[in-house]
Formats: structure tokens, C-alpha cells, sequence
């Protein structure tokens, strides 16, 4: 009863100062769009992180071999690591330095890799054109390429490709397929690349190591067994061999692994913003509270009015801070009405799927709701003990 | 009604004690219409403000209708306001950004009067002072008089048991003053007890009773020992 009364008092003396209500609940209304725009964005730049790398398979389990003086994995070994029962596939990569030239156009942007035919189906993707790379192509050392379809239209303005040539550091390799444009994803766009045989980039690089390899697991739940297959394969072959500097010789690490770190990554990067963007809450927490001191003062005399008449301190404290509360708790809801406006308006202009997360809103909500009692404490408290006949004699 | 005993109320200006009272003891009965006069810096606005349990008093006594206020806390003395006191003060003291029944109905949502009954009320109290076609009015679209009738209309509306009055026409031309003081005699003739502080002998001769105050002390009637210390307005 005293409870709406005081509601209906709070929101009479807000409406009665329209200009300063709405400059004070502007402190709480920033800062709650600062938090609730900043994490909405942290969290829609992990949702698209996870879904890219999502999009590279999850059954996929990466080897870095780091060592630099004696490599002892080679393809032998590999095959060998493809028995395991955990492991559908392995393919190993290497980067090959080298322009791509079209008749004598260099396309720049291309990326020489040599692998083997299991990479098609750890990575998942598709031939457009043509086919992809053979064991045939592997033991022969064939003069072929499969190409990304950004490749194919670069070098010769057609994604239908097939049996176009072009020139790599001195030798002339055929096309024989082409890939289907798979996009952008967190791998990098398969568009651009230039897929040779291993063997051949082998004789390229005049080396017979693997310095890294892709193996997909029979399954997603496999994983974790498949990557202990990996792991042991590798301590295997490294047993007797000294460490480099930094002790590690190679790295393992599976799809899921790399999900959690990036998106630990962007969570840390999420809860700083919010909580750069909860210092400018709290400025206007202390907006409220000056205001309020102000207003306090400025109504000394109707506080002795009302304590005349018969208003306790406890009536006199629940009307300030009640009047606090509804100005940060409006200054909430209008924030995050405005937030919603902003994420909309941003969410195409970010190209990212932007949402308000249900509880920042309600944590901003709440958040305002707690500045507003903790900052309206003290004016209202300052109010109530007012002594009557002080704030009646008060000429203001 | 209102009973003092030795009340005394000490201020200390500029390591100076002053007191404003100085052992006083007053007796107001149910009814009584009893005019406190006395010129500015005699404590009567702060027996007033005792009187109103606004202010409570450093020794002595102050029975207000048989129950002794020294032992009340802040929250009780406000309970008093509200429901046993109703103030009329000479600046009008009415809330300005609340229209004319607004005005009057808050002591009643102090009291936790629930709503139609606090309208019905407001409206007859508004009514009673001549008010009634005024009510959605702000004090300041209203004239002196009739903010005062307000005002009176505010401390009436509780009916409380006392009415305590300062200054009432102070800030009022002769001829509204006039009005009010009818106003006060219709109140009073009601059954009403009011205690009415003025500094002005005409306004105190309306009164059924008059005391005056000077230094501090009380006097009743010809027992003020120099008739001159009394300014006559």
C-alpha cells in the first residue's frame, strides 16, 4: 500500500524533472548498451569462431612435428599410423614455396600444398571437377594439381579447368580437378589452394620428412582415442632423440581442443569488454547519487512538509530511494531496448549473428537496480534524518 | 488535552545559553481556543514546534493527550503528527508541484488510508473550507487565502485532536486574514481545540484564551509584569 504509494510519488517528482531525469538515467542508459552491445558482440565473434572451426570436422586431429634437426616421421610411418583402428585417415601436408604461373600470368595468391589422397576426406571436401589426387599420382610423382575454384577462375578465367596447365618452380603440372567453393571458414578458404602431390612436393623441398600431418578419427567420439594413437605413434618415433630448446618436438592437438582454447580466448576478450563497459554502470551509478543529493537539497523544505505532516523517516527514505531505483531501473529497460536497436543495426554491418544473451540482460537489469539502491542510499538516508523543524525553517 | 511541566529548552549561540523556554507549564483543555502571543525571539516558535512534537523539549514534562511524548522515538512523534496534530503554517507549507487535493490527501496516505476513503475525505475537508471547485489546482494557481484554506483543509481532513496554528495570516492581507480567523472562530465553535501563535494582539483577541509569552515564560492574563514589553501590532 505505502510500497505503490511511493511508486506513484517516485514516478510524480521523475516526471515533474523530465529534462534532469532523463540526463540522469543517460549515465545508466550507456552504460547498460556499453555492457550489454559489447558482450552481445563478444559473444556473436566466438558463436562465428566456433562455427568456422566447427565447419573443418570435428573428428579432425592435427600433428605439428616442431623438431628441427632430425625429423623421423616419414611416409612409411604414417601409413603405418593408418592401420590403427581409431583412424580412417591420415594425410600429410607441406607447404610448398613457389609461384603458380599461368602462361605468364603469376597468380600470387595461390598456396602450393603437397598431400595425399586421405586429405580430400579429412577435410571434407568435394571435387568440382576432374578428381582429386590418386595413390597412382603419389608413386609416380605425377605432374598433376587439383585447384580451388578462386584459383581455377583466377589463372584461367573458368572454373572448368580441367586440363589447363601451368608452370611451379620449373616444371609444368597439369590440372585434373578442380575443388567446390567451400567459403570462408577458420582454416582459411580452400579457394585459393594449390593441391600437388606429396612426393612431389617432397622432391621440391628436397626433403623426405613430414613436418605435419592431418589424421581424421573413425568417429567424433573417437577422438580422444585416436589422438592417444597419434601421440604414442609419435613418442615412438621420437624415443632416443634429444629435445629441441623449447622440449617439445611436436604437437598434437584435435579439433575440440583448439574450440576451447579460441573460445576461452574470446570469452576473456567478452568478460573484459563488460566489465570495461560495467566502469561507465557505475559512473552513472554516481550520476544518480549526485543528482539525488542535489534534488535532497533542493527539497529540504518539502521533507519538512511531509515530516509536519506526518511522514516518518522510513516513509521519507523509501520515497528517495524508490525515486533512485525507478530512475536506474528505467535507465536499464531503456538501455536495453536501445541495445536491441544497436545489435540489430550492427549484426549486418559485423556480418555476425548478434543476439542480446537473456542473462546480461537480466544482469544489466539487476545490475541498475542494485546502483540504484546502492547509490540512492545515501541521499535518501541524508533525507529521512532531516530533522522536521530544520527542514521547515530551511529557506532554499 | 496538553499538559507542560517545567519544560525548559536551552539553544547555545555563540557559547552563549539562551532559553527559549525557561520553565513552562501550560495547561490546554479539550476545546479550548487558546492564543499564544508574544514578539519574535520569544520561544514561541519553539514551543510551537514542542507543542507540534516537532522538536522535543530538554527536561521537563509534556503530556499530550495523557500519554507522556518524552519517551517516544522518532517514528512514534511522526504517528503523533499525523493523526493527533494538524499543522496550519504561516507560509502555507502546501507541496507545490501537488494540486489542492493532493495535498490534503497525503497526511492520509501517511496514515495508510486506503483510497476511497481518503478521497472522500480530501474532498470533504476541501469542500468544508470553501475549496471544492479548486481541487485539481496547484497552490500556486491559487490566492493566499485560499492556499491557507488548504492548508487548513490538510490539517482538518485527519481530524486531528489538536489544531496548531503559526502565524496563520501572517502572509495574508487584513481582509483574507479576517476570513481565516472566522474560519478559525467556525472551528473552534465545531468543538475543535486549536492553539494559535501569533504575534499580532488583533488575531490574538479572537481567541477564548490568551497567553503570553516573552523570554521564554508563560503569563496568563494581567499577570505579564509590564503591560509596554508587549509590542501592539
Amino acid at each position: 500500500m505505502m510500497l505503490f504509494q511511493s511508486f506513484k510519488m517516485a514516478l510524480k517528482a521523475i516526471a515533474g524533472n523530465k529534462m534532469r531525469s532523463f540526463l540522469t538515467m543517460l549515465g545508466v542508459i550507456i552504460g547498460v548498451m556499453a555492457v550489454v552491445v559489447l558482450v552481445a558482440i563478444g559473444q556473436g565473434a566466438n558463436a562465428s569462431v566456433v562455427e568456422s572451426i566447427e565447419g573443418m570436422g570435428t573428428n579432425l586431429i592435427t600433428a605439428n612435428i616442431t623438431a628441427r634437426r632430425m625429423n623421423p616421421v616419414n611416409m612409411d610411418g604414417l601409413n603405418e599410423l593408418a592401420q590403427n583402428p581409431f583412424i580412417e585417415y591420415t594425410a600429410p601436408t607441406a607447404n610448398v614455396s613457389g609461384t603458380v604461373k599461368a602462361g605468364n600470368a603469376a597468380y600470387e595468391d595461390g598456396q602450393v600444398m603437397g598431400t595425399t589422397p586421405g586429405y580430400e576426406h579429412i577435410r571434407g571436401w568435394e571435387v568440382a571437377e576432374g578428381r582429386f589426387l590418386t595413390q597412382p599420382d603419389i608413386d609416380n610423382r605425377s605432374f598433376v594439381a587439383v585447384i580451388g575454384a578462386e584459383a581455377a577462375t583466377e589463372m584461367y578465367g573458368t572454373t572448368h579447368a580441367v586440363g589447363e596447365t601451368f608452370s611451379l618452380s620449373g616444371y609444368t603440372l597439369t590440372v585434373v580437378g578442380v575443388l567446390e567453393s567451400n567459403g570462408e571458414n577458420a582454416s582459411g578458404s580452400n579457394d585459393n589452394q594449390v593441391l600437388i602431390p606429396f612426393s612431389l612436393a617432397q622432391r621440391l623441398a628436397q626433403s623426405t620428412s613430414i613436418s605435419s600431418f592431418y589424421v581424421s578419427a573413425v568417429s567424433s567420439e573417437m577422438v580422444e582415442m585416436a589422438q592417444l594413437a597419434v601421440e604414442m605413434f609419435l613418442a615412438e618415433a621420437f624415443e632416443g632423440y634429444t629435445a629441441n630448446s623449447w622440449g617439445t618436438q611436436y604437437r598434437v592437438y584435435n579439433q575440440s581442443e583448439m574450440l576451447d582454447t579460441l573460445s576461452e580466448t574470446t570469452e576473456t576478450l567478452t568478460l573484459m569488454l563488460g566489465g570495461i563497459a560495467a566502469i561507465s554502470l557505475l559512473v552513472g551509478g554516481i550520476g544518480i547519487m549526485n543528482i539525488m543529493l542535489v534534488s535532497v537539497s533542493e527539497r529540504t523544505r518539502e521533507i519538512g512538509i511531509r515530516k509536519a505532516i506526518g511522514a516518518s523517516r522510513g516513509n521519507i527514505l523509501m520515497q528517495f530511494l524508490i525515486e533512485s531505483l525507478v530512475v536506474s531501473m528505467m535507465g536499464g529497460v531503456l538501455g536495453l531496448l536501445i541495445s536491441q536497436g544497436a545489435v540489430d543495426f550492427l549484426a549486418p554491418i559485423l556480418e555476425m549473428k548478434l543476439e542480446i544473451p537473456v542473462n546480461v540482460a537480466w544482469l544489466a537489469i539487476g545490475f541498475s537496480v542494485f546502483i540504484g539502491v546502492v547509490f540512492g542510499m545515501y541521499p535518501a538516508n541524508k533525507a529521512s534524518k532531516l530533522k522536521p523543524i530544520d527542514a521547515l525553517h530551511y529557506e532554499g | 488535552m496538553i499538559e507542560m511541566k517545567d519544560v525548559v529548552k536551552r539553544y547555545t549561540l555563540g557559547g552563549e545559553t539562551i532559553y527559549a523556554l525557561d520553565h513552562v507549564s501550560l495547561r490546554v483543555r479539550p476545546g479550548e481556543y487558546v492564543a499564544v502571543i508574544g514578539p519574535s525571539g520569544s520561544g514561541k516558535s519553539t514551543l510551537m514546534n514542542i507543542i507540534g512534537c516537532l522538536d522535543q523539549a530538554d527536561s521537563g514534562t509534556y503530556i499530550l493527550n495523557g500519554k507522556p511524548i518524552k519517551k517516544y522515538r522518532e517514528r512514534q512523534l511522526a504517528r503523533i503528527r499525523n493523526r493527533q496534530i494538524g499543522f496550519i503554517f504561516q507560509g502555507f507549507n502546501l507541496l507545490p508541484k501537488l494540486s489542492a487535493f493532493e495535498n490534503v490527501e497525503l497526511p492520509m496516505i501517511y496514515q495508510g488510508i486506503g483510497a476511497r476513503k481518503r478521497k472522500k475525505m480530501a474532498k470533504e475537508a476541501l469542500e468544508r473550507v470553501g475549496l471544492g471547485e479548486r481541487m485539481k489546482h496547484r497552490p500556486n494557481q491559487l490566492s493566499g487565502g485560499q492556499q491557507q484554506r488548504c492548508a487548513i483543509a490538510r490539517a482538518l481532513a485527519v481530524k486531528p485532536s489538536l489544531i496548531l496554528a503559526d502565524e496563520p495570516t501572517g502572509n495574508l492581507d487584513t481582509r483574507t486574514g479576517r476570513e481565516i480567523m472566522q474560519m478559525f472562530k467556525e472551528l473552534h465553535e465545531a468543538g475543535n481545540t486549536i492553539v494559535l501563535i501569533t504575534h499580532d494582539n488583533k488575531v490574538a483577541q479572537c481567541a477564548e484564551r490568551i497567553i503570553r509569552i516573552e523570554d521564554g515564560k508563560l503569563y496568563e492574563n494581567q499577570e505579564v509584569p509590564d503591560d509596554d514589553a508587549v509590542p501592539v501590532v
